[in-house]
């Protein structure tokens, strides 16, 4: 069961968040689709991560508000599952597939790599923000191994020259 | 054999809905509306088709659970959450074509009169869920799917739900609960989710791969489907295959090759020309077999007269240099992260294998570990959980432990004591307050 640290809320992060005018469109498109309110808790999270960044508890609140659920059901569904960055996450999130065919693919040795590249161990972000390194279960790309996912896009095939390549053009990109 | 649900791979602009219609697309669809619900399940069932998500029940059966008399309304799921280890099939039908999925939704659909149907993607398939919601609405445009298609007086909306990084919402009730906007945890069974599903209302869920049958059955018929592969284990079969080979990939092939032709021929052998040590045949819930048993075939029957399953087609080869304890391990960390929590025998026992199998590892493996590895397998399957996660880390865990205890023993043997903590001795601190002494 993965279980995720408790962290204090800074103030402005607990402050409910509000909707615009475009959210509230992509609202109204998704309702119609679900005969309850409730089953549009996860569609409306991940529209929530894309417009603020994370899932702050002041998300949380506004989602709950938003669907008539509560606060404290919406956050355990948001606890229940890994994508929803409860924390500001850094600009590139390296989510390295651990599992097995990418393990014995090379997975193992691109761990290591980034962990001495960037000097971070898994959960952990560099100190100017960029990348964030996270070890993750299987990606579903057994065939591709060893393949790591960066933000919403998978990388297959590496090795740690195509690996340092690719961020070193997104280290130049921030 | 002719290529038939990865026809589509390598034609330029396979996604389009024009190519897919070129090929002779939606005219299963259009087929299906004519013959009408009762006709195509009968079709399906003559099929023999089964289920390709991991439990092979036969998917016509599956359809015809759903109460003819129910007044409300049903519910059509399509299972893309593709998550189980050594599974990559689903993705590749999604990558090269989208549409062949989308009329297998929209078949299946009419076969049990749902007019909505989901499409429930893995939260990571970011790029694969987009490709479906083009597709959906390439096809709605051409009038294949919304009110009125194509003039029958059926409606179909089909809309894609993605999850959000959780194993356990491929399982068919708990990826109901996460449709529903709730933590992904199995129901109990029955009552069965074909006769209350989601939103409360009779559902089928079904496999991408399974669903993408559909419409080569209808245009082809049943006797063509059923005369691929073997009797009960009919048609062709995604089998993906990961690593230690020269070629990974996804091969299509009739039930019933066998895994030596799949792994040697198909994905060019072992790589490095290094020797066959095990590999697993459905994903990594599957229990392993050795060099040995490559000549079983793959189907349904055969895996399971060998002990272990076809499970989702997700072939894991291991070569001669992999240490079965290590692949015990990562099995573990994977069941120990994935357990919903539910069950005490699997979120516990998934657990403290992990730290059993960490603590081998690490070099302070005791003599006793095997048999209590096993034990806590023995106690975790079998219909001691909700679910068939518990079985999920049993199986594989056990049948590693069973077939390669020497292994184990050998670690063990030139093991060292763990370091034990000193416990701090505490001062008796006196009876109970009240006691009066």
């Amino acid at each position: 069961m993965s279980t995720r640290p408790i962290v204090a809320a800074s103030p402005e992060a607990l402050q409910i968040v509000t909707f615009d005018a475009t959210m509230e469109a992509r609202i109204a498109e998704l309702l119609p689709r679900y005969p309850t309110r409730r089953a549009a808790i996860l569609p409306l999270l991940w529209l929530c991560q894309e417009r603020f960044g994370w899932i702050s508890p002041g998300v949380v609140r506004a989602v709950a508000a938003r669907l008539g659920e509560s606060p404290a059901f919406v956050e355990g569904v948001v606890s229940f599952y890994t994508m929803y960055q409860t924390a500001p996450p850094a600009r590139y999130v390296l989510q390295v597939c651990t599992t097995i065919s990418c393990a014995w693919c090379g997975g193992r040795e691109l761990v290591a790599h980034l962990k001495e590249r960037l000097g971070i161990s898994f959960g952990e972000k560099t100190p100017d923000g960029v990348f964030q390194l996270v070890g993750v279960q299987c990606l579903g790309a057994c065939g591709q191994a060893p393949v790591i996912q960066i933000n919403d896009d998978y990388y297959e095939n590496l090795d740690i020259a195509k690996l340092d390549a690719i961020l070193d053009e997104l280290a130049g990109r921030s | 054999m002719e290529p038939v649900l990865l026809r589509a791979r390598g034609v330029p602009d396979s996604r389009s809905i024009a190519t897919y219609l070129a090929a002779g697309g939606y005219e299963g669809w259009k087929k299906a509306l004519g013959m009408g619900p009762d006709a195509v399940t009968k079709e399906v069932l003559d099929s023999e088709l089964r289920g390709r998500g991991g439990a092979g029940f036969p998917t016509g059966r599956k359809w015809s659970f759903v109460p003819k008399d129910h007044p409300g309304p049903r519910y059509l799921v399509c299972n893309a959450d593709e998550s189980e280890p050594g599974t990559f099939k689903d993705r590749e039908i999604i990558e090269y074509d989208p549409h062949q999925v989308v009329e297998g939704v929209a078949i299946a659909s009419f076969a049990i009169k749902a007019n909505t149907a989901y499409i429930y993607i893995r939260g990571e398939f970011v790029r694969w869920a987009r490709i479906l919601e083009d597709a959906i609405a390439e096809a709605r445009q051409r009038g294949f799917l919304g009110k009125n298609v194509m003039g029958s007086g059926f409606d179909l909306d089909v809309w894609v739900h993605r999850g959000a990084g959780a194993y356990i919402c491929g399982e068919e009730t708990a990826l109901l609960e996460s449709i529903e906007g709730k933590r992904g945890f199995p129901r109990l069974k029955p009552p069965f989710p074909a006769v209350v599903g989601v939103f409360g209302q009779p559902t089928v869920i079904n496999n991408v791969e399974t669903l993408a049958c559909v419409p080569h059955i209808i245009v082809r018929g049943a006797a063509w489907f059923a005369s691929i592969g073997r009797p009960k284990n009919t048609g062709p079969k995604l089998f993906c295959v990961s690593g230690h080979v020269n070629r990974p990939g996804v091969f299509e092939l009739p039930l019933g090759v066998t895994f030596r032709e799949i792994i040697e021929e198909h994905a060019g052998g072992v790589r490095g020309g290094r020797q066959l040590k095990a590999f697993f045949p459905g994903g990594s819930s599957a229990p392993i077999l050795t060099a040995a048993e490559v000549d079983t075939m793959a189907d349904f029957d055969a895996c399971a007269a060998a002990g272990t399953m076809l499970g989702s087609g997700g072939i894991i080869v291991f070569d001669d240099t992999v240490d079965m304890v290590d692949v015990a391990d990562n099995v573990a960390h994977f069941y120990a992260h994935e357990s919903c929590g539910q069950c005490t025998p699997c979120r516990e026992g998934s657990d403290w294998c992990m730290d059993i199998l960490d603590r081998i590892v690490a070099g302070h493996g005791r003599p006793a570990d095997p048999d209590t590895l096993l034990r806590i397998c023995r106690f975790s399957s079998a219909g001691m959980t909700i679910c068939p996660l518990g079985d999920a880390f049993a199986l594989p865990i056990s049948s590693i432990v069973n077939k390669y205890r020497s292994e184990f023993e050998r670690r063990i043997a030139s093991a060292t004591p763990l370091p034990q903590k000193k416990q701090p001795v505490l001062p008796w601190a006196g009876p109970c307050p009240g006691f009066g002494i």
